[in-house]
């Protein structure tokens, strides 16, 4: 029961938020999901105590089909509760600064989208897991839509369709599942075993659902678009958290379920990772638009992810769930400078700008940290998954390896060139009246300033934590 | 243990003062940021020379561990600290040669508006630079390798408004990246074959023969990869004469002294990997000897103060590479120290002259500035005869053991190794001529302004002098029948596997110094004869022709380099993104939705439909899911 809370927390708080006044939903919003927080912290505290506690929730959703609503906590649900509930405050408190109109049905939406995303990562039965993923996207939608930029109908339209073509496709495979095991408990999807056709259908169901969210190329091409037109807001989520929910369900969903079809896509998957990998970082290197040139750092950050999974080997995984969390941390840091440099001067066009850091030194610092956090600079949070992801893909095929590696090269071209637009040279009439920062911006970048460093130096908690699951999920995936 | 926690304070030391520095920098007086920053360098040198008589007594290596980073599976790493001969010397260098160069900065950055960053990055610079001498294992030395990049990056962009300044930090940085891929692959291969990352278990398993010959041949180029990135030789070595762009104490601590010899350290401290792979050693050899030429050719017709010295510190790098490419590590590490002293003297010697000139660092414009600079100029002339090679000045004696080694090896190796040499004399006398004899060719306002720099500038510049000119007892010549110092001290960290040098006959040693000490004072006379006797002085860039024009344009590497990577890679970036992005995948999604999903006239109505339409399609499509599901079983 106790897991319940996760849900009933963000979605009570939802309610609340829709039903308060526009000025204070930023307000009720942030004290909810700080509430959020606060609870995760405590279940991830009893959690790495080995405190005997039920994380589980069952109950028999229907009975004919036979449906279950089932929750449950292991280590890497708990790395996907902690990211997704410790970014979610950061992103409403960095709209503290600006107001949105009709702010309390935007902050209701982004709590709605909290708790399906927890849902997401809690789910342990097929049908809950697919309610909970499709949930998950009817907020962003409508956020994406109503606050973006004027031209974004025919962009979130686009991003719509792309997801719903995923979300039918995984709903086949769950289908084909459920006709195969009677049943969509994860404990008896493991158990199953399924002939190479079968494990080809469902394998392709849900990776190219998942592969739309995170994504994976060539499905991409909603991904720059919508991150641009979208509120920041969104980007964050969308960037920050939601992706994540398509690299989980390649660790939970596929390799786990069908690992005969995941040992014979592998090479397909590591491959187009890893082209996604060098393409998004090549591509950014002469993006002009502060969001066009994070959506495609992004892409080439998540390629490396990507690629780490299909590996299928603990250093991989255990690379990619340490990425994940770093990841979200600097993407919604920098997406978040991106925001701060638009609100003072409407732009994010590099060419445009110039000279920031002689106005906001904070700022810049902030900034820069965030940068280097994102390029895998040794004692930053991203350095140690990135280690370990490039050597997971050397392992499998050191050629491949070493073209992943020059992402080491790609990221700090076009993110030091990205600085030297915006924040270095002299100001100009666009620049020269940059503020620095006010209270509640600082207050949105220093936490992730800390976890930039804190996991950078010490992602051993994180790393003890997947350790088992991951250990189990490669049993399970061995042929 | 007290004494790890003595030598964890050598490294953290400079890390709190960047802490200070960074946060408090500005409200603090200048005064109070200058002396914390220098007395966080200055106290780690003497804790770690305590440490140095350690071992000149016998002391065993210092190892210990804080704690672990990461593990996975049966890879582990983790952070810790280990103080040999090899790092006890480096560490010395560094915040030796690191105090000086903090105080001497006190009075040359005084007016800059930065000055607290300054000061900041500049400890932050020193602590990376010794959690890279003082790492336990690859990763940690990784650490340092990248964060002397990052501080590097800082301090030549220092003057953040000038974006040519800007570039060459830039320049810098993704220059070295290039490299540090070929460090990450090494890397790689070191940690998958021999289960380790940490220097002692890495050699151990080496030792048992943990990699077979052509992997060790792989892993150590891909290495010397990272090596030539930071320590600026062919095909990594343009960012470091734009590197100039930073303030010049910068230039004689990173660009000079410490963080470029960090390649050499790297090859040294993995000298186990590098002498399993002849081939490795022979590419190394080639690579120094070819940039120490080039570079030295380069110098020949350069009129930048700092642009001359930093041809020169390639050209030298090269040298001390050609030494390791023999199999001759301690001689190169002799050079990385005797050069460290020698060229912070050079490079701070100029400063001095810059800051004399009103940052004028053309040596056309200047000249007969010994008699308003005597000790700039009597400590430049030391400096000048050191890297010259003429005894007894510390450059003869590692300059003429490189050349020796090379000798043994191959006889052309060392024919080039002498041209490198006189080119070496010619170019510095022809800086020193030209800038402190003769008469003043600069502006009259520049002539007013003329002026020996304050005790703060010339008293590290003294104590540079003395060492450039005693640091030869170092490594005595076999032939002078005096102990090897170093040779002696680094014996424990050479991993033999091959035998012993045969060791040249006194007479062939003798006549090697000979030929190498005439050549220089050749050399010299020939640029006395050009710059002093008959006062000519370079004529302006477009001047030059032939060789000297390529030269002077430095045989167009950059130029060529621009042509073949930076325009191509924006090029196919473009590329990508219009043609392939946004087009070719694209339009195949686009197609294949319409195509499949809707006709393009639905499509087209959609996308004009109200919100509302949206929130019904939403609904209905879940029902339809839902219902789907629920029906079709």
């Amino acid at each position: 029961m106790l897991v319940l809370t996760l849900l009933i927390l963000p979605f009570v708080g939802a309610l609340l938020t829709a039903l308060a006044g526009n000025r204070s939903a930023n307000k009720i919003a942030l004290l909810s999901t700080v509430a959020t927080l606060l609870y995760t912290l405590k279940m991830y505290f009893d959690f790495s105590q080995g405190t005997q506690v039920d994380w589980s929730f069952n109950a028999q959703w229907l009975v004919d089909p036979n449906i279950m609503f089932s929750l449950s906590v292991d280590g890497l649900s708990m790395l996907m509760l902690i990211l997704t509930n410790l970014l979610t405050p950061v992103i409403v408190l960095s709209g503290l600064g600006s107001s949105a109109n009709n702010s309390r049905v935007f902050y209701s939406l982004i709590l709605a989208m909290q708790g399906a995303m927890n849902g997401v990562f809690l789910a342990t039965e097929g049908f809950t897991f697919y309610v909970f993923w499709e949930l998950s996207l009817i907020p962003i939608y409508f956020i994406a839509l109503i606050w973006g930029r004027d031209y974004s109908r025919k962009i979130t339209f686009k991003f719509f369709v792309y997801t719903l073509f995923g979300s039918l496709l995984m709903l086949i495979s769950i289908i084909v599942l459920y006709l195969f095991a009677g049943s969509l408990q994860l404990e008896n999807l493991h158990r199953l075993s399924l002939n190479g056709l079968g494990q080809t259908i469902i394998f392709l169901g849900f990776f190219i659902a998942f592969a739309v969210k995170v994504p994976v190329l060539p499905f991409h091409t909603w991904q720059p678009d919508t991150y641009v037109a979208a509120p920041t807001q969104g980007t964050m989520l969308l960037s920050g958290i939601m992706l994540k929910m398509g690299l989980y369900g390649f660790v939970r969903w596929l390799l786990p379920i069908v690992p005969f079809a995941v040992a014979q896509f592998a090479p397909i998957v590591i491959t187009l990772g890893i082209v996604g990998v060098v393409y998004g970082a090549w591509i950014a290197i002469q993006q002009d638009d502060l969001k066009r040139l994070f959506a495609y750092s992004s892409l080439s950050h998540v390629g490396l992810i990507t690629a780490g999974i299909f590996t299928v080997n603990t250093m991989g995984l255990t690379g990619a769930s340490v990425q994940m969390l770093a990841h979200g941390v600097n993407v919604i840091g920098l997406f978040f400078a991106a925001e701060v440099i638009f609100r003072r001067t409407g732009t994010y066009d590099l060419s445009a700008l110039g000279g920031v850091r002689t106005k906001a030194p904070w700022f810049s610092t902030y900034f820069f940290i965030l940068l280097l956090g994102s390029i895998g600079l040794p004692l930053t949070n991203a350095f140690v998954g990135e280690f370990m992801l490039i050597f997971s893909v050397w392992q499998y095929n050191s050629a491949l390896g070493v073209f992943a590696g020059l992402t080491i090269i790609l990221a700090a071209a076009y993110m030091f060139r990205m600085f030297q637009r915006a924040m270095l040279g002299n100001t100009n009439t666009v620049t020269q009246d940059f503020q620095d920062l006010n209270l509640s911006e600082h207050l949105t970048f220093i936490p992730l300033i800390i976890l930039v460093f804190v996991l950078g130096v010490y992602p051993m908690p994180i790393i003890e934590m997947v350790e088992p699951v991951i250990k189990q999920i490669i049993q399970l995936a061995a042929i | 243990m007290p004494s790890n926690s003595l030598y964890l304070a050598v490294v953290a030391l400079p890390l709190i003062g960047f802490i200070i520095s960074a946060l408090f920098g500005k409200k603090l007086s200048k005064q109070i940021v200058g002396i914390i920053s220098s007395s966080v360098i200055i106290i780690p040198f003497f804790i770690i020379l305590n440490a140095f008589i350690g071992f000149l007594n016998g002391g065993e290596m210092i190892h210990f561990y804080l704690f672990k980073w990461f593990s996975v599976g049966h890879y582990s790493v983790n952070f810790g600290i280990q103080i040999d001969q090899l790092s006890v010397l480096m560490v010395m260098l560094i915040t030796g040669v690191g105090s000086l160069i903090h105080l001497y900065s006190i009075s040359y950055m005084h007016d800059d508006e930065n000055y607290s960053n300054y000061f900041s990055y500049l400890n932050l610079f020193v602590f990376f630079m010794l959690v890279l001498v003082m790492s336990d294992n690859y990763l940690g030395m990784y650490i340092g390798w990248e964060g002397v990049a990052l501080t590097s990056y800082l301090l030549i962009g220092f003057w953040f408004k000038n974006n040519e300044y800007n570039d060459a930090a830039k320049k810098a940085f993704v220059m070295n990246r290039v490299g540090d891929l070929g460090f990450l692959v090494g890397m790689f291969f070191v940690f998958y074959y021999t289960g380790s990352l940490e220097f002692t278990k890495v050699n151990e398993a080496l030792g048992l023969g943990a990699m077979v010959p052509q992997l060790a041949f792989i892993a150590s180029a891909a290495m010397f990869l990272g090596a030539t990135g930071k320590s600026a030789q062919i095909p990594l070595f343009t960012w470091l004469p734009d590197a100039m762009a930073g303030p010049t104490p910068v230039s004689a601590l990173i660009h000079a002294a410490t963080m470029v010899t960090a390649g050499i350290y790297l090859i040294f401290r993995s000298n186990a990997l590098f002498s399993l792979a002849p081939d490795t050693l022979n590419i190394v050899a080639i690579i120094g000897i070819a940039t120490a030429l080039y570079a030295a050719l380069v110098g020949l017709a350069q009129n930048d103060i700092k642009k001359v010295l930093a041809y020169s510190t390639v050209s030298q790098l090269g040298l001390m590479f050609l030494a390791v490419g023999v199999g001759a590590y301690t001689t190169a590490l002799f050079h990385v120290l005797t050069h460290g002293f020698f060229k912070a003297l050079l490079f701070l010697g100029s400063g001095s002259v810059i800051h004399a000139m009103g940052g004028n660092q053309d040596i056309r414009e200047m000249g007969g500035l010994k008699k308003y600079m005597p000790i700039t100029y009597a400590t430049f002339l030391i400096g000048s005869l050191a890297i010259s090679g003429i005894p007894p000045f510390s450059g003869f004696f590692s300059k003429d053991e490189i050349l020796a080694m090379a000798f043994q090896q191959n006889k052309i190796l060392w024919v080039l190794g002498v041209a490198v040499s006189m080119m070496t004399a010619f170019y510095m006398f022809r800086l020193l001529f030209l800038t402190f004899s003769g008469d003043f060719r600069g502006s009259k306002e520049e002539k007013s302004h003329l002026h020996e720099s304050p005790l703060l500038m010339t008293v590290p510049l003294i104590i540079l002098a003395v060492l450039s000119a005693i640091g030869g007892i170092m490594g005595l010549p076999e032939v002078f029948h005096a102990p090897h110092f170093l040779n002696n001290f680094l014996a424990p960290i050479i991993v033999q596997t091959g035998e012993a040098h045969e060791h040249l006959s006194a007479s062939t040693e003798y006549m090697l110094m000979a030929i190498a000490t005439v050549s220089g004072i050749i050399s010299i006379g020939l640029a006395y004869t050009l710059y002093v006797a008959k006062k000519s002085v370079p004529g302006i860039d477009a001047s030059y022709s032939g060789l000297a024009k390529l030269a002077n344009k430095k045989f167009y590497i950059d130029e060529i380099y621009n042509f073949l990577f930076v325009r191509p890679a924006k090029w196919i970036s473009d590329f990508l993104y219009r043609a392939v992005d946004k087009v070719l995948v694209d339009g195949i999604v686009e197609l294949s939705g319409k195509a499949s999903l809707f006709t393009g006239d639905v499509l087209r109505s959609l996308q004009t439909g109200q919100t509302s339409f949206y929130i019904l399609a939403m609904v209905l499509s879940i029902c339809f899911i839902i219902g789907y599901f629920l029906i079709g079983l």
